[in-house]
């Protein structure tokens, strides 16, 4: 235990996600032994994120006005959404320049271990944006694991009679990698998704 | 197949270790308390990334330091492999083979196959359900490593929808109104992982069925090999399933022409069960139908072998189960022939497990330690533990190594 303002510090960045006591410590020190301009810089950044900073009252997506970047944006297409688990998969999206619709952040997956059930979400939101009919498609791209699953179900049976088709990011092979190092889960998933590239009957 | 080296750093006693092992019989020789089982354990983790004596990682991490590596060098056929284990408290595990890129440690499942004989074996005559329900998952990932996967999934989900029915039941005794309402709408969330619980589960338990099926012939001339007494040692799955166990007797097998290990059919049955006792499942808080809840019987002359067998007998039926597995794994061709049709095991060359016996012999009386020893002896590698050499039986020949605290040393 360090004296009140140092332990203070430790403690607060060992709240920080991925950030163990070990970690906090060293962090703390490193700030200590900063020049304050430094400093500075940092609380200014924490300051500013959390004044102008807010989420898009559409998507859910991080924004600075009330809506964000990508819902204000005329050129892209209002016929889909693509529903995500976090802001920063958004990201991860748009690095493709592969989807031109718009998003859909739903703030995690269900999760009953963590209490975080369908009310939690922002679920309710998203169906109210299918209710006028002008989306065609909602891709459900969840994170591929139990949880992600489990969301992705429950919204495709949510949205099973509302004239939309639902779809779900497919699973396969890594691009760039070797068959034989895949996974046996993923290459099973790679074959049950398999796509025909040539028909001659 | 077997282990021609093992080297240890910060694993249990070990500051670090490092033992040239040959084919045959490996004997490790010393007293209680100076590590003999830390080598075969460390052995055993890289064939099943887990301990046969603890259920955490860390204590095989020596106290005091921050991790473990177990390196192994295992040979088949005219090929060897290297499998470098570095065990993190709290942390992944990192695994690397042939001094390649890290894999998941998960990757590293059927590099090396042991069957492990210990004392602990058993309680899977003695013990409760979930030791034989082990012992089942994990002869399948022996054979099958992509059923690892499987199964942690499984546990997921199964957790997931244990809090998903605890917190519903919490809501529902407290009463109030609006937590009711957000239950109802949790609840409504019950039915996917409904639909995911009987999927996985019918996959398991197919797998489980067939596992028994295959078992059954070669437990029951284990069991009279090892006793020379003509019990009638019978293995049977028990299923949760109502429909599955409305028979009588209720343990099943798979006759030809049965539908049992079918996984569409299994997945209807279970989600017809989860219907049925969805209302004893909200009131209890738990989750009441699926493999989690089933049970390998064992029945020695049709009685029960828990509680009807006797010690002796006890200790011949858990050395049958584990002598069926070795056999089961390719490790004796004259089982060969009724080798499981739903494991295609392409076993090639040198298929054979390493066989470790950790101080099994002391628990033996005379004779069931020898013939356990002639049974074994083909072996391409045993690993044995004991206190005194003279427990060892005078068939099993081989290279002795000297164990005292930290250290091993060959005679």
């Amino acid at each position: 235990m360090y004296e009140g303002a140092v332990q203070d510090l430790i403690d607060e960045l060992g709240r920080l996600p991925g950030v163990g006591p070990k970690s906090a410590q060293r962090i703390a020190f490193h700030l200590l032994a900063t020049d304050d301009q430094e400093v500075k810089r940092l609380v200014d950044a924490l300051t500013e994120v959390k004044l102008r900073v807010q989420f898009c009252a559409l998507c859910g997506n991080v924004a600075e006005a009330e809506r964000c970047r990508v819902c204000l944006d005329p050129r892209r297409s209002d016929d889909v959404i693509c529903v995500v688990e976090e802001p920063k998969d958004v990201v991860a999206i748009e690095r493709t320049r592969e989807f031109r619709g718009r998003y859909h952040v739903l703030g995690g997956a269900i999760n009953p271990i963590e209490n975080v059930g369908p009310d939690d979400l922002r679920i309710s939101e998203l169906l109210a944006r299918l209710a006028d009919g002008t989306v065609q498609e909602v891709i459900l791209a969840t994170d591929p694991n139990v949880e992600g699953e489990a969301t992705a179900t429950y919204l495709s049976r949510l949205m099973a009679h509302m004239g939309i088709t639902v779809s779900r990011l497919a699973s396969g092979l890594p691009v760039g990698g070797d068959l034989e190092y895949a996974d046996e889960v993923t290459l099973g998933r790679a074959f049950e998704g398999r796509r025909v590239i040539g028909n001659d009957k | 197949m077997y282990v021609s080296h093992l080297s240890l750093l910060d694993f249990r006693s070990y500051a670090s270790a490092d033992v040239e092992l040959e084919p045959g019989v490996n004997a490790f020789v010393g007293r209680n308390g100076r590590g003999k089982t830390n080598l075969v354990e460390a052995i055993g983790y890289v064939a099943t990334l887990g301990s046969h004596r603890v259920a955490t990682d860390a204590p095989l991490i020596r106290s005091g330091a921050d991790r473990a590596v177990v390196r192994t060098r295992i040979v088949r056929g005219d090929r060897a492999s290297t499998v470098e284990l570095e065990i993190t408290q709290g942390k992944a595990n990192r695994a690397r083979i042939n001094r390649g890129q890290a894999v998941r440690a998960r990757d590293v499942l059927g590099v090396l196959r042991t069957v492990l004989f210990a004392p602990e074996d058993l309680s899977l005559v003695k013990g409760e359900p979930d030791g034989r329900r082990r012992f089942m998952d994990q002869l399948l990932v022996l054979m099958m490593p992509r059923v690892s996967a499987v199964l942690s999934e499984y546990e997921r989900v199964l957790r997931q929808r244990s809090a998903l029915l605890k917190s519903a039941r919490a809501s529902r005794r407290s009463g109030g109104s609006s937590r009711a309402e957000s239950a109802a709408a949790e609840l409504a969330t019950l039915d996917v992982w409904d639909a995911r619980l009987a999927e996985l589960g019918a996959e398991i338990l197919s797998l489980r069925i067939q596992l028994v099926d295959a078992l059954r012939p070669a437990v029951a001339a284990a069991y009279e090999q090892v006793s020379d007494a003509d019990g009638d040692a019978e293995i049977a799955y028990r299923s949760s399933l109502p429909a599955l166990s409305a028979g009588n007797p209720p343990e099943l097998s798979t006759g030809p022409g049965d539908n049992f290990a079918d996984v569409g059919h299994l997945r209807d049955l279970l989600l017809e069960a989860l219907v049925t006792a969805r209302p004893q499942e909200l009131e209890r808080g738990v989750s009441l139908v699926g493999p989690h809840r089933d049970d390998l019987v064992l029945t020695l002359g049709g009685l029960p072998a828990k509680g009807y067998a006797s010690h002796g007998e006890s200790w011949s039926f858990a050395l049958a189960l584990r002598l069926a597995s070795f056999r089961l794994l390719g490790g004796d061709p004259q089982n060969s022939a009724d080798s499981p049709a739903f494991w295609d095991p392409d076993l090639g060359t040198d298929a054979d497990p390493v066989l470790i016996l950790d101080d099994v012999f002391a628990e033996l009386d005379v004779r069931r330690r020898q013939r356990l020893g002639d049974l074994v002896l083909p072996a391409r590698q045993v690993l044995v533990t004991a206190a005194v050499a003279e427990d060892i039986p005078a068939a099993l020949e081989g290279v002795r190594f000297h164990v005292e605290p930290g250290t091993v040393t060959r005679d």
